[in-house]
């Protein structure tokens, strides 16, 4: 596990007053939230909401208009202590998965560690794959060699952006386990449509919704009994109904 | 097979057609004929035939590497965009035939200008294929190498350089399709040798067995030669399923 523990511990993140708009259409407006280091968060809301552009504008990829002042909790920048996992794997489909899994380092032009490449796929379960062309695995092969690259990055705040959406449910619910168990001390904001999925996996689970968005009150699921948990489903598939547009 | 048979077929149509109508052997001469043509003139044609098919791959040899040069130019830089996209549509929008005399009177009656005549029709159809395809890289693949803080000249080679070759290959394809038109024009234009200029000759003797026997192995190396890029544009993106037009 040496070779896939983060080697920064995850910072919190304070984003406040974050602001997009769209063709003059406000998805959200003076949003602020805090993220506790080395905590797993996720930011659940129907589709269309506005997630998505907020883990955008987080990891810097918002379009100009879009403003934020989003903070480290240590005082140091953001730049390079991000990692980006997206809804779809995003594999280079002209590089094997040994490659992909390195695109950080070769895109940097630095030398990539590839013990750590060896131990992340393994970790993954894609230790036979090392060599394999993305064409030739599985959604869930190609989630996991995603999900090996992202960790990679070794980035102490790691966003991911539906990244299990697309896989059957038992692909995804071993790809939550995995994700969970791989990305312990990390600052993790997970967004996602699914309550389900946000009640297994985050320590805070915050519901987006409304026009212009704005987040509910944190819900903490861990040691929840099954009954509450079913509950909880239950009341934010409620509220998700309720607020979708 | 199925292509030969087809050929077959036409063949034994043609031959039906010429000995019922009678026509002219100078108008339309049999295949039988032309083939005869084709087996007397053989070493004659086959060093003419050397001649086109030199042309042809140093013309496509320089068009596809100015048309690659042209687009990644284009896609660097906006600046290199603004002087180069003019010129580039220029360079298409000149027929062929209104520049290939310029071409022989510049270059000679040589190789050169018939290399340069191929090249100028390949030129375009590759930079704007290869040039579209790195203007379209997926988003999500720009977005990733952002977070991962590649530099602007990293994420043009290692992203949308490789991610653009399917495009590059279909602009090969197109390239080798075309290559021949440039050569044979630049040879009408003004040659001492090529299967052009055999063609032109023999029309203007009214040899018109040898003018077909000319076209027939124009055409067979043309085929052999797009069948020879499309092999090689498979191998530079070997992830994309192969096209329809493959044969």
């Amino acid at each position: 596990m040496d070779e896939i523990s983060p080697a920064v511990a995850g910072f919190g993140l304070h984003v406040r007053q974050a602001r997009v708009a769209f063709d003059g259409c406000v998805l959200f407006d003076d949003l602020s939230f805090e993220l506790a280091p080395g905590s797993f968060t996720c930011l659940l809301g129907p589709s269309g909401i506005g997630k998505s552009t907020l883990l955008r504008l987080i990891a810097g990829l918002a379009p100009d208009d879009a403003r934020a002042q989003i903070q480290a909790s240590d005082g140091g920048p953001l730049a390079g202590r991000v990692a980006w996992m997206a809804q779809t794997d995003l594999l280079c489909p002209w590089l094997d998965v040994a490659a992909n899994v390195a695109l950080g380092a070769r895109l940097r032009g630095t030398p990539h560690d590839l013990t750590r490449v060896s131990a992340l796929l393994e970790a993954v379960g894609l230790a036979d794959k090392t060599h394999a062309m993305p064409n030739t695995l599985s959604g869930g092969q190609r989630q996991r060699a995603a999900l090996a690259r992202t960790l990679m990055e070794d980035r102490p705040l790691v966003l991911m952006d539906e990244p299990f959406g697309a896989l059957d449910a038992i692909t995804r619910w071993r790809l939550q386990d995995l994700a969970l168990r791989l990305l312990e001390g990390r600052t993790v904001l997970l967004v996602t449509h699914d309550p389900r999925e946000a009640l297994r996996m985050g320590d805070t689970v915050r519901v987006l919704a409304g026009r212009p968005a704005a987040l509910g009150a944190p819900l903490h699921p861990r040691g929840l009994a099954q009954g509450e948990l079913l509950a909880a489903e239950h009341r934010l598939l409620d509220e998700l109904a309720a607020t979708a547009i | 097979m199925r292509p030969l048979l087809l050929f077959a077929l036409f063949g034994v149509a043609w031959e039906a057609l010429v000995r019922a109508t009678g026509v002219p052997s100078f108008i339309l001469p049999g295949p039988l004929r032309v083939a005869a043509a084709l087996a007397n003139n053989a070493s004659f044609l086959a060093e003419n035939a050397l001649v086109t098919l030199l042309e042809i791959a140093l013309g496509t040899l320089v068009g596809v590497s100015l048309g690659c040069l042209a687009a990644l130019a284009l896609s660097a830089s906006r600046g290199a965009r603004a002087w180069l996209l003019p010129l580039v549509v220029a360079s298409q929008a000149i027929p062929i035939f209104a520049i290939a005399p310029l071409l022989v009177l510049w270059l000679g009656f040589g190789l050169a200008s018939k290399i340069a005549a191929a090249a100028l029709v390949i030129f375009f159809p590759v930079a704007s294929v290869f040039y579209d395809g790195l203007a379209r890289t997926e988003r999500g693949w720009l977005d990733l190498a952002r977070v991962m803080n590649a530099k602007p000249a990293a994420i043009l080679w290692r992203i949308r350089l490789p991610a653009a070759l399917p495009a590059l290959a279909s602009g090969l394809r197109m390239a080798a399709a075309i290559a021949p038109i440039g050569a044979i024009i630049g040879e009408w234009v003004g040659a001492a040798a090529g299967l052009g200029f055999v063609m032109l000759q023999a029309n203007a003797q009214m040899q018109t067995d040898l003018m077909f026997a000319a076209l027939l192995v124009l055409a067979s190396f043309a085929v052999l030669f797009y069948r020879l890029v499309d092999r090689l544009a498979l191998r530079l993106a070997p992830w994309q399923p192969p096209t329809q037009s493959t044969f």
